[in-house]
């Protein structure tokens, strides 16, 4: 999927920013703003999967929730299939949700206790007007067994099923409107490890199926390489690298990539004997107050004084990948 | 090398509303001085369970029914209350999971973390807070005298995780058992962490036990790996056995279905089927039974005892809980 260049985008993100305003201070009496996104860029092509990495509160999940227009956008705008959703209408805006779905992080909460699996899956069908009443119920079977479910499920109720079932259902909800775009959210962070092989598996079978585009969404970079085409890394609200995934893992250019990658574990000892950690010092930064300049440079080894100053953009290397930081020839170079 | 700890078929169940909770299922290990133990598998399978009984550290409606743990030689399962108080305070650390609600919102960082050694070795407030600054400083905290005085809301989740680690060493424990202590922290933050605790054990010749459910997180941290499932140890060996010839279905099976930054991507993962056991009504036989593809018929029926293999493993014996001779038919790397 590296042919890009004949391609249309199905999502073009611009220059989207998210900041909430909050009260701090002990009586709540000062008012601040996190910023969550700060202006970022990026596109979806048809039928591939985008993974969008960091570590928690860089803006991962905002970011997905601005983009389907679950959070309303500070500024920026979300195209989708040359439609900007932000400036569209509530009533366009809903029929446009049943194009674009989302799968949720925790299957425990995001099911409703007191509908049965196929009242939960049948709902989407009949907001949107999917399939004509007395389909509905064949539809729903279906749904199931795509999910590598049995049909039966669908009259009893989420308590009845394990982690890894429940979140076959969520993902069956979301394919219930026949969307073309997923969100998925850090889709398998909440199940035990023997099941998340299978989560990823059926999420792979199903975009091959229906043809689907995911933006997927989690911390854990071995995941993300297995299943995205492109990779964003993103880091207190900034994009500071996006490539294909083969580039991404295999020259990874932005110092931040560079550490999260070598601070991966990996299932065998004798690498790990060998291996040479870049250990980040300190945290990451408040995003309540972000470091002027690069986001980055108060952790980073390379920072010089133009990285405190001015905020790097992302600027092309070549085979689409682009990378956002000032001091990229001379780390090369250092490096080399 | 000699023995710190030596478990002998520990039992633990929780009194539930209509019966038991079977959490722990027999379980007999060891671990030498200065030795790092890795125990790995999933939520409900008994790991932090059963090392928690190894100072009774467990909730009211936990009962350990059988077994016997031995620290130092000394028998913890039949020592008093106040002994195994004691025992906690001298010879055993604790690391928790969660240094966000593990540490108390309204105590200073310097009263939490002297609490300890006030109470067991009745030593002066002031000297027990310049042995805390001594510990923050050796956790790589900054600015440590003046961090005492601070509130745990003033630091961030890696820093008080620090601290926690830094409560746990301040009675110089032989014994350290750290549970899941880098699961709610970032990747960066977690290899933060992981230096410090390895440098740690060096200097301080500790032994350390770790409780994790990531395979990947172990390879380079520990000696031996302990794999339990369904409240039995299935497998355990020492670390390139575990990665390169593990030997129990359950090992291989989670081996092969982690993604790594190393196996063909875009592929279709090998995983296990099925879900994890409800211990309310376990399987009859072996635990992971109902998910193994190399299931004979005894399986279904016995539970398997933890026994070492012949010929695998070099001086320290590679044991596997498994009715089938799985050597040969592993992930051989």
């Amino acid at each position: 999927m590296n042919t890009h260049a004949q391609q249309k985008p199905l999502v073009v993100v611009e220059n989207l920013v998210k900041h909430f305003p909050i009260k701090i201070g002990a009586f709540g009496t000062e008012s601040a703003v996190v910023h969550a996104i700060d202006g970022v860029s990026f596109e979806i092509y048809q039928g591939e999967t985008l993974g969008l990495v960091g570590e928690s509160g860089c803006g991962k999940s905002t970011t997905g929730f601005a983009l389907l227009q679950l959070h309303k956008a500070t500024s920026g705008s979300v195209k989708f299939d040359g439609v900007d959703l932000s400036k569209l209408p509530a009533k366009d805006l809903r029929a446009m949700r049943k194009r674009v779905q989302i799968v949720f992080q925790d299957p425990y909460s995001t099911l409703n206790p007191r509908m049965t699996i196929g009242e939960a899956l049948s709902e989407p069908m009949r907001v949107h007007k999917i399939c004509p009443e007395k389909e509905t119920q064949q539809r729903v079977a279906q749904l199931i067994r795509d999910v590598g479910l049995n049909p039966n499920v669908a009259n009893r109720y989420p308590h009845e099923f394990s982690g890894g079932q429940r979140q076959r259902i969520c993902i069956a909800r979301a394919l219930a409107s026949n969307p073309e775009f997923i969100v998925c959210d850090e889709p398998i962070s909440a199940l035990d490890v023997s099941i998340q092989a299978q989560i990823i598996n059926l999420l792979m079978d199903i975009q091959e199926k229906y043809n689907l585009t995911y933006l997927f969404i989690a911390h854990d970079l071995a995941v993300v390489r297995h299943i995205s085409d492109r990779v964003a890394v993103m880091y207190l609200g900034k994009i500071m690298e996006i490539a294909t995934k083969d580039e991404l893992f295999g020259r990874p250019l932005h110092p931040y990539t560079k550490a999260l990658l070598s601070a991966v574990p990996e299932a065998d000892p004798d690498l790990e004997r060998t291996r040479k950690r870049i250990i980040l010092q300190g945290d990451v930064s408040n995003a309540i107050d972000p470091p002027a300049g690069c986001r980055f440079h108060p952790r980073c080894v390379y920072a010089a004084e133009i990285c405190s100053q001015s905020i790097p953009e992302l600027e092309d290397h070549g085979k689409g990948h682009r990378v956002a930081c000032h001091r990229l020839a001379e780390i090369e170079k250092e490096t080399a | 090398m000699t023995k710190l700890l030596e478990v002998n078929n520990l039992h633990t169940r929780f009194k539930v509303r209509n019966g038991y909770l079977h959490a722990v299922n027999g379980v007999s290990f060891s671990l030498d001085k200065g030795e790092m133990l890795g125990v790995v598998g999933e939520s409900g399978c008994g790991k932090s369970v059963s090392m928690m009984s190894l100072i009774r550290l467990l909730p009211p409606a936990a009962q350990i029914t059988e077994g016997e743990v031995f620290i130092d030689g000394e028998d913890i399962t039949n020592a008093s209350v106040s002994r195994v108080n004691a025992i906690r305070g001298s010879k055993v650390g604790m690391i928790f999971q969660d240094p966000m609600t593990s540490l108390n919102p309204f105590m200073k960082i310097g009263d939490q973390i002297i609490e300890g050694i006030v109470y067991h070795k009745k030593i002066a407030r002031a000297d027990a807070l310049s042995q805390a600054a001594k510990y923050l400083k050796m956790v790589g905290i900054s600015n440590a005298e003046h961090r005492l005085g601070e509130y745990p809301h003033q630091l961030s989740g890696g820093m008080r995780q620090r601290v926690m680690i830094a409560m746990a060493l301040l009675n110089e424990p032989s014994l350290v058992i750290a549970d899941e202590p880098t699961t709610a922290l970032d990747v960066t933050i977690q290899a933060q962490i992981v230096e410090l605790v390895k440098g740690l054990r060096e200097k301080l010749n500790m032994s350390i036990i770790w409780i994790t459910h990531d395979l990947s997180l172990l390879a380079g941290m520990v000696d031996r790996i302990m794999v339990m499932y369904g409240g039995y140890i299935v497998e355990e060996a020492v670390i390139d056995d575990i990665y390169k010839s593990p030997l129990h279905p359950y090992t291989i099976g989670l081996l092969k279905s982690i993604p790594s930054l190393k196996t063909e991507a875009g592929s279709r993962l090998p995983s296990i089927p099925g879900a994890p056991p409800n211990l309310f009504t376990p399987p009859t036989g072996c635990p992971f039974s109902p998910r193994c593809t190399y299931k004979v018929d005894r399986c279904q029926s016995e539970v398997p005892a933890l026994a070492a293999v012949p010929g695998a493993g070099g001086d320290r014996p590679h044991r596997v809980a498994c009715w089938v001779d799985m050597r040969g038919r592993g992930v051989e790397q």
